[in-house]
């Protein structure tokens, strides 16, 4: 209460022991974050069981336009495309949600296309480009981070001098630039060889370009922890450097990198469908959920469905994901802040 | 102050470069095709391929044709679209620029304006079903695809409802210079406004609530109420103001950000013609060197735009000042 | 005791409720203070020294705080008064200064406009009539260049001026009582004398009454007409300065009194330390908090002590009064 300064020497100290079980207990008395987390689980069950689906249930290949094709409808046969509503009857609309367990539970898209069957199919896109990209982004900005922090000098010069311009550059710009070369003729460099429709380049683009966002706060911490007492004294005691580095600095790192996981997962996840959206990330016939709001906004306003349901499958699992890092972040490190 | 502001320069000049070189080698550099081809566009004539090597000087060393490019957008600013044969790409952006500027402008007060009033009550009321209700709304916000969002507004206001009283001032999509008519400007931007608005009221009404809080532990704020301050003087008079700063930081990021070309979807989406539409539609033809133009543009812009708000910033608030 | 009573503090207690139960910090305290009078509290840190004084004006501040007993300022019960009576006494008739001068200020606005501002919740000054009397403040609180100091920002300011500042501010509005908040403790020894020598003028030339909560028995001796010394949440002695100096009754009090460096006086070869920690709060003996510690203690001990003695003095311990000088002189030597 009334001392002048107070040591806080719990600012910077290697997690205690009994640390990630606190987290952990903490954690499950979070109701929000754990109602978050089944969401996931649920929304990956679901996504993973999409062949099922589309053999049992939808009776269809979500892959195949079906521009001619019927289906039993209330007793009748009926057109997947019927023929429009429009005065003139010019075009076709395709048929509507039947809200019912079954072939076309969220109607048609514009080739006739099974939009439930899709819907979860292009979540398997989605979920595996996002996780797959927060992976590549936060091994990327820890290695990064670490070395920069670490061993300070020229490496950190070099390695902040190309996270700023990185920071600095529009990361979504960044984006469309490296996924507009890209895209037309993928990747080709002697061994490593990624095919334009391949979903490893939406992938490796977006796991790039949030590098920054991560490696930055991770050099941050490891410079802090690095001019840390425990740390000085370690190096005193003659403790070699990779001692340090995997008993001392890592641990810190790692309990970051967690909290920043779903948000960066989230990231990425909008991201996706961004790219989707603008015809330069999933590309045909695969499918996300980017691309099938993308095809949904012809249809949307005779079959606004198509891209309504896509849309919140995004928001809700995105949604999920933040509240999902908040919980962590209070569980783990209520300081850490991602972008700083 | 004076030395605040050359380092800041010397800081931009520095980061621009490393921007151009970036943009240069995704664009020239790649490994894997032939730049010549990409930049030609899609089923070039041999003719176009061979006039895209002798203008950039494909054949010679990298620094060259980065030099030659560099040259092409800020000096000379003759380059040529290839899918449009013989239109100038850099006074497209320029023409493009005041659409991206009214769309972003707009939106930034409204965001800025609710940002603080959702911050300020949730800090307030912290802890209260206020604040819980207000935060889980910040938080759907910034789970929203902004271009589904406005694919959304458009299903409401051009669509089902456009008819009923509620909507049917709504414009068609599209821009209306504010020199036409303000009026048009204003109904043309709102929907937009309000959709773009959305993600940065979430965002920053965390951080501004965060900050807040954390404001409120300060000592000040006890010297402040010890002074006879009411609960809302000290929150509006002595936390807030200093806890603006964190949004201020941000609001230098994004603002850049976005009339560089972060707004592409919003604009795609409600058919403005800023510098992300033309992005977009260069996109769709792949033709490259509008892409380059609007790219290098916009990161000058952004990395400008934070280097005259770090700058406003030291100005802004005096703890600066003293410290560096 | 003075004949105006001016705050009267009856069996104070301040209790938080934590997970494991409710812990009292401050643990039935009761003293007063007459007009003009300057009573300094001394104690270590987590005494409830800063709680009892941050209690009179309800600035605990922590949701989980219980405050009970009574406090009365001018015969007015302050204790579960509404808000709003409150807040118009803070700042007012009741001024507080605090600790850390570096961080007691707004650092966005200037100090002209934060000694102006509190002016003008309490009286109906004009911007201009209130920005004159800031200024003069500031020159009677011995800031040079008053003026132009006014326009300053808190952190363009050393310490000692910002203290300085904290104090023209508490004044602004001539409080009856000013509650002081270890204000030297953050300064350095030199500026801590000015200050010190600023808050005994105070009752002249501003006729305020002062808590004066400290660590430090030397400021004590040194500014306090009387002093009240705290441990562990209860007051254990109070008496007039010259007579704590004089004839310290409890244990704890010579403790403190054998740990402070003498100027002048007799070099020891080391400073006495007073074995062991303060208890925890949730983990306070039933009887005498001290007697854990104290070289002294006897089966009584386990039995609260009262505070006894004559009207000016008063100490919670139970060793008699022919032992107690025996027992000081073998305290003090050790």
């Amino acid at each position: 209460m009334s001392q002048a300064t107070e040591l806080r020497i719990d600012d910077i100290a290697p997690p205690a022991p009994g640390y990630w079980a606190t987290a952990m207990r903490k954690l499950r008395r979070d109701g929000a974050a754990m109602t978050a987390l089944t969401t996931l689980i649920v929304i990956i069950l679901l996504c993973a069981a999409a062949p099922l689906y589309a053999r049992d249930i939808a009776h269809t290949n979500p892959f195949e336009s079906n521009l001619s094709g019927t289906v039993l409808r209330h007793g009748k046969m009926v057109e997947v495309l019927g023929a429009a509503h429009n005065p003139l009857r010019l075009g076709v609309e395709p048929i509507g949600p039947s809200w019912k367990l079954g072939p076309y539970m969220l109607g048609a898209d514009g080739q006739g296309r099974d939009v439930a069957a899709r819907m979860l199919y292009g979540g398997r896109n989605s979920l595996l480009v996002s996780f797959a990209a927060a992976v590549i982004c936060l091994v990327l900005a820890a290695l990064t981070g670490i070395l920069a922090g670490f061993f300070g000098g020229w490496t950190d010069r070099a390695i902040s001098w190309l996270l700023d311009a990185l920071w600095a550059f529009p990361v979504f710009l960044l984006a469309i630039s490296l996924s507009v070369v890209l895209i037309a003729h993928g990747i080709d460099i002697g061994p490593i060889r990624l095919d334009a429709s391949s979903l490893a380049l939406p992938i490796t683009i977006i796991g790039v370009i949030y590098v920054p966002y991560v490696a930055r706060p991770v050099r941050g911490l490891v410079l802090g922890l690095r001019q840390s007492e425990y740390v000085l004294a370690a190096i005193g005691i003659g403790a070699p450097s990779w001692r340090i580095l995997w008993f001392d600095i890592l641990p810190n790192v790692i309990s970051s990198l967690v909290v920043f996981a779903p948000l960066i997962v989230a990231l990425d996840m909008l991201t996706e469908a961004a790219l989707s959206f603008l015809s330069i990330g999933v590309q045909p016939p695969a499918a996300s959920w980017g691309t099938i709001i993308h095809n949904g906004e012809s249809l949307i306003y005779t079959r606004p469905i198509v891209a309504i349901a896509p849309g919140l499958a995004i928001v809700i699992t995105v949604l999920a994901l933040n509240i999902l890092g908040d919980g962590l972040r209070d569980a783990l490190d209520p300081r850490a802040k991602l972008r700083n | 102050m004076a030395g605040t502001v050359l380092r800041r320069l010397a800081h931009m000049i520095a980061v621009l470069f490393g921007i151009s070189v970036l943009v240069f080698l995704i664009f020239f550099a790649t490994p894997g095709a032939n730049p010549a081809a990409r930049i030609a566009g899609k089923d070039a004539s041999p003719q176009t391929i061979a006039r895209v090597e002798k203008q950039f000087g494909l054949n010679r060393p990298l620094p060259v044709q980065y030099a030659l490019m560099m040259k092409k957008l800020f000096v000379t600013r003759n380059l040529t679209s290839f899918v449009n044969l013989g239109e100038k790409v850099v006074p497209q952006v320029f023409k493009a620029a005041p659409v991206t500027l009214s769309l972003v402008s707009g939106a930034a007060v409204i965001w800025i304006g609710f940002a603080i009033l959702i911050g300020a009550l949730a800090a307030a009321f912290r802890g209260g079903w206020i604040d819980r209700l207000l935060m889980v709304l910040s938080l759907i916000g910034i789970s929203m695809p902004v271009f589904w969002v406005g694919t959304m507004a458009n299903l409401i206001t051009q669509g089902a409802y456009h008819h009923t009283w509620l909507f049917s001032w709504v414009p068609p999509l599209g821009y209306i210079p504010f020199s036409r008519s303000p009026l048009g400007w204003f109904k043309a931007l709102v929907i937009p406004w309000i959709t773009l608005a959305i993600l940065y009221i979430g965002l920053y009404a965390r951080v501004l609530r965060a900050a807040l809080i954390e404001t409120m532990q300060e000592d000040f704020i006890r010297t402040a109420r010890a002074k006879g301050l009411s609960e809302r003087q000290v929150l509006l008079r002595h936390a807030l103001r200093c806890s603006l700063v964190s949004v201020v930081t941000l609001f230098g990021l994004d603002f850049g950000v976005l009339v560089g070309g972060g707004a592409l979807l919003t604009e795609v989406v409600f058919g403005l013609q800023g510098v992300g539409y033309l992005t977009y539609q260069a996109l769709e033809t792949l033709d490259l060197p509008m892409i380059m133009a609007t790219v290098i543009y916009a990161s000058v812009f952004v990395v400008v735009s934070n280097a005259a708000v770090d700058i406003v910033y030291a100005a802004f608030d005096p703890r600066m000042r003293v410290r560096r | 005791m003075s004949a105006v009573g001016l705050l009267s503090v009856r069996d104070l207690a301040v209790a938080f409720r934590t997970r494991d139960g409710v812990a009292r910090a401050v643990d039935g305290v009761s003293f007063d203070v007459a007009e003009r009078e300057i009573l300094g509290i001394v104690g270590e840190s987590g005494s409830g020294k800063s709680l009892t004084v941050l209690a009179i004006l309800d600035l605990i501040g922590d949701p989980n705080a219980i405050v009970s007993g009574s406090i009365r300022f001018r015969g007015a019960e302050l204790v579960g008064q509404s808000p709003d009576v409150l807040r118009r006494l803070r700042g007012g008739a009741i001024a507080m200064i605090f600790q850390d001068p570096m961080t007691a200020l707004t650092p966005v606005h200037t100090i002209g406009a934060q000694i102006m501002e509190q002016i003008r919740i309490h009286t109906g000054l004009s911007r201009h009539g209130a920005r004159a009397r800031a200024v003069e403040l500031l020159d009677a609180v011995g800031l040079p260049d008053p003026a132009r100091a006014a326009g300053r920002y808190p952190q363009e300011l050393s310490g000692g001026q910002r203290q300085r500042a904290v104090i023209a501010m508490a004044l602004s509005c001539n409080p009856a009582l000013l509650l002081a908040d270890e204000p030297t403790t953050a300064l350095d020894v030199t500026v801590q004398a000015q200050i010190l020598d600023l808050i005994r003028r105070l009752r002249d030339d501003f006729g305020s009454a002062v808590i004066l909560i400290t660590h430090n028995l030397g400021v004590v001796a040194e500014t306090a007409d009387r002093v009240a010394v705290m441990y562990s949440g209860r007051i254990i002695e109070t008496a007039s300065t010259a007579a704590l100096f004089a004839d310290p009754r409890h244990p704890y009090t010579w403790g403190l009194l054998g740990s402070m460096p003498e100027l002048g006086g007799a070099r020891r070869a080391r400073l006495a330390t007073i074995p062991g920690l303060p208890p925890a709060l949730d983990r306070r003996p039933k009887g005498c908090a001290f007697a854990p510690r104290c070289g002294f203690a006897r089966a009584e001990c386990a039995v609260r002590p009262p505070l006894i003695g004559e009207a000016g003095h008063r100490a919670a311990c139970i060793i008699p009064a022919a032992e107690r000088a025996g027992a000081r002189d073998q305290a003090l030597a050790a």
